[in-house]
């Protein structure tokens, strides 16, 4: 973001230059960080709506269409419903573990967002280490879901959410190597300069492409979307671990699984599809600015995992670990070993 | 300059805390969730010396993998800590000697790496100028130091290939599933269509 001229331009203009740097400053990131997150706060009822409209129209149904034009407040008319019921607590909960849970995800969702850069220098921190940021946040979300299960007391949310620990660390793994041959091919950490080096062609057309499949599966089980939605299989778990939450809590629950598919949308366009980068780098294509190319992706790809969840049937939960351990773990490793040596091969090394 | 004093009082302050009431809680649960909260803390020094690296790593590693074992394993035993803690007090003095011992190396390694003339050299390489401190770590690990960096995986190797031998239980009477069999299998294989006539039955 162009953070400095707006900072100088507070400091000068509202408190008439008497303010610290650094206090201008601080309170310029508390503004930007209240204006990303209501803009994601918006992005997440669009995406939720944008699901249930997909789905429906797999099944030939309507979808919500009573709520606004078209149905398109029915997402915010389900905030509102949750916000203004009543939180259930129950007696046997661990009371603040219950409610830190949903606050651990969705603020560790929100905080995901801060280096996904959506176009040309516009980010929230621009960091060194940026793709190690997001894996690091990503291992974290799986705190809330074992907090939120235990904490509940009850059978179903615990059984529920040591099935979600065990498949969110499986799948990490293979997401992890996923980004090591991304790593490769790009030279950086740095998620801006990942699409810079995407210039000459994104890398979803180069020896990565299976990799891009990889990450796209391993990013439903990690969002335990359908068909791996198996710790909220509504006939073997009821609601999983989100069994005993009502009202905000389970907003927060629902805001956070959503802001990480979402993240992971990003994500893929940025590692895979050349983040804000045009199709081609000729006229017409260039006038369109780089936010509007990474939405176009980012939305892209998003149909493809609505469209996943409306047409393929849920997967047992022995066949969801073979597939973690057994064949993604092992192809994405053989894929390291081959992509460094096609990059060590393409520099000369050998 | 007085954000970065206030966030190291913020983050080092809370880090005590929190490592005091890992061994101070009652429910170990609750433990291991301020083990996390200590992890996450010492990840923000990190990233305030400009270990960017090493603070990500620290939060991937101890508190997305270890530390999710940690709370596997303590959610899923029913151990009664208040029993194991009833006869705690009797270790206390070998406690206090081991602990005693331990603060006295550490403030003796700081102060020989404050005087020692050879760690003047130590310290300058681990910050090289004109490159990220992810590359300096990659040249140190990766280059410099292959052959250890090699050793020490090849000994994590051997100790997970231990663990997995030691609690390697071949269990009889379990039905496993053949994916490629299962695969393979064809609707003519599985069942076939009978045709029952009317008044006739089965």
């Amino acid at each position: 973001m162009p953070l400095v001229p707006f900072l100088n331009w507070l400091t000068l203009h509202i408190f008439g230059g008497t303010m610290p740097f650094w206090v201008a400053w601080t309170i310029g990131e508390v503004i930007l960080m209240a204006v990303v997150c209501l803009v994601l706060m918006l992005g997440v009822a669009g995406v939720i709506l944008a699901d249930r409209k997909i789905w429906a129209a797999a099944q030939m149904r309507r979808g919500p269409n009573v709520v606004g034009p078209f149905g398109l407040f029915q997402t915010l008319a389900d905030a509102f419903k949750f916000l203004f019921k009543e939180p259930i607590i129950p007696s046997g909960a661990n009371k603040v573990l219950f409610l830190l849970a949903p606050l651990v995800t969705s603020t560790l969702a929100l905080a995901a967002w801060a280096v996904l850069p959506v176009s040309a220098g516009v980010m929230f921190s621009n960091i060194n280490v940026g793709i190690l940021y997001l894996f690091a946040i990503s291992s974290l979300s799986v705190y809330g879901v074992i907090m939120a299960g235990w904490a509940s007391n009850s059978k179903y949310p615990f059984l529920a959410s040591l099935r979600a620990a065990a498949q969110m660390v499986s799948y990490e793994v293979s997401i992890g190597f996923v980004m090591i041959t991304v790593l490769l091919f790009a030279g950086t950490l740095n998620l801006s300069a990942i699409v810079e080096a995407q210039r000459h062609g994104w890398f979803v057309f180069t020896l990565l492409f299976p990799m891009f499949v990889i990450f796209f599966v391993s990013s439903l089980a990690e969002t335990q979307r359908p068909p791996f939605d198996l710790l909220e299989a509504e006939s073997e778990l009821v609601a999983g671990f989100m069994t005993e939450y009502s009202a905000t809590p389970f907003l927060l629950f629902f805001l956070g699984e959503y802001l990480n598919v979402m993240l992971l949308c990003g994500l893929m366009t940025v590692l895979f599809f050349g983040g804000w980068l045009p199709i081609w780098s000729i006229a017409p294509f260039t006038f369109v600015p780089g936010f509007i190319w990474f939405l176009l992706k980012a939305v892209f790809i998003f149909f493809l995992m609505a469209m996943v969840k409306a047409i393929v049937p849920r997967y047992r939960y022995d066949q969801l670990m073979r597939l973690g351990w057994k064949v993604f773990l092992p192809v994405s490793l053989l894929w390291v070993v081959i992509t460094a040596g096609w990059v060590l091969y393409r520099s000369g090394g050998f | 300059m007085l954000l970065q004093a206030i966030a190291f009082y913020v983050f080092s302050t809370v880090l005590l805390l929190s490592a005091l009431a890992v061994v101070s809680a009652r429910n170990p649960v609750h433990s291991v969730l301020f083990l996390i909260f200590a992890f996450f803390n010492a990840a923000g020094l990190f990233v305030l010396l400009g270990a960017e690296f090493l603070a990500m790593i620290l939060v991937v590693v101890y508190v997305g993998a270890v530390a999710v074992l940690f709370l596997f394993v303590v959610m899923m035993l029913d151990v009664d800590f208040e029993d194991l803690k009833k006869g705690a007090l009797q270790y206390l003095p070998i406690g206090a000697v081991i602990g005693l011992a331990m603060a006295a190396e550490l403030a003796l390694v700081g102060l020989v790496w404050k005087l020692a003339p050879a760690s003047a050299g130590v310290r300058a390489s681990a910050t090289p100028t004109g490159m990220t401190n992810t590359e300096a770590l990659g040249h140190i690990i990766y280059t410099d130091y292959v052959y250890y960096f090699q050793i020490a995986g090849l000994v994590l190797l051997v100790a997970m290939i231990g663990a997995i031998v030691l609690t390697l239980r071949a269990r009889t009477g379990v039905r496993r599933q053949s994916i490629p069999v299962q695969n393979a299998r064809t609707p003519e294989a599985a069942m076939q269509l009978v045709d029952v006539k009317p008044g006739q039955g089965a």
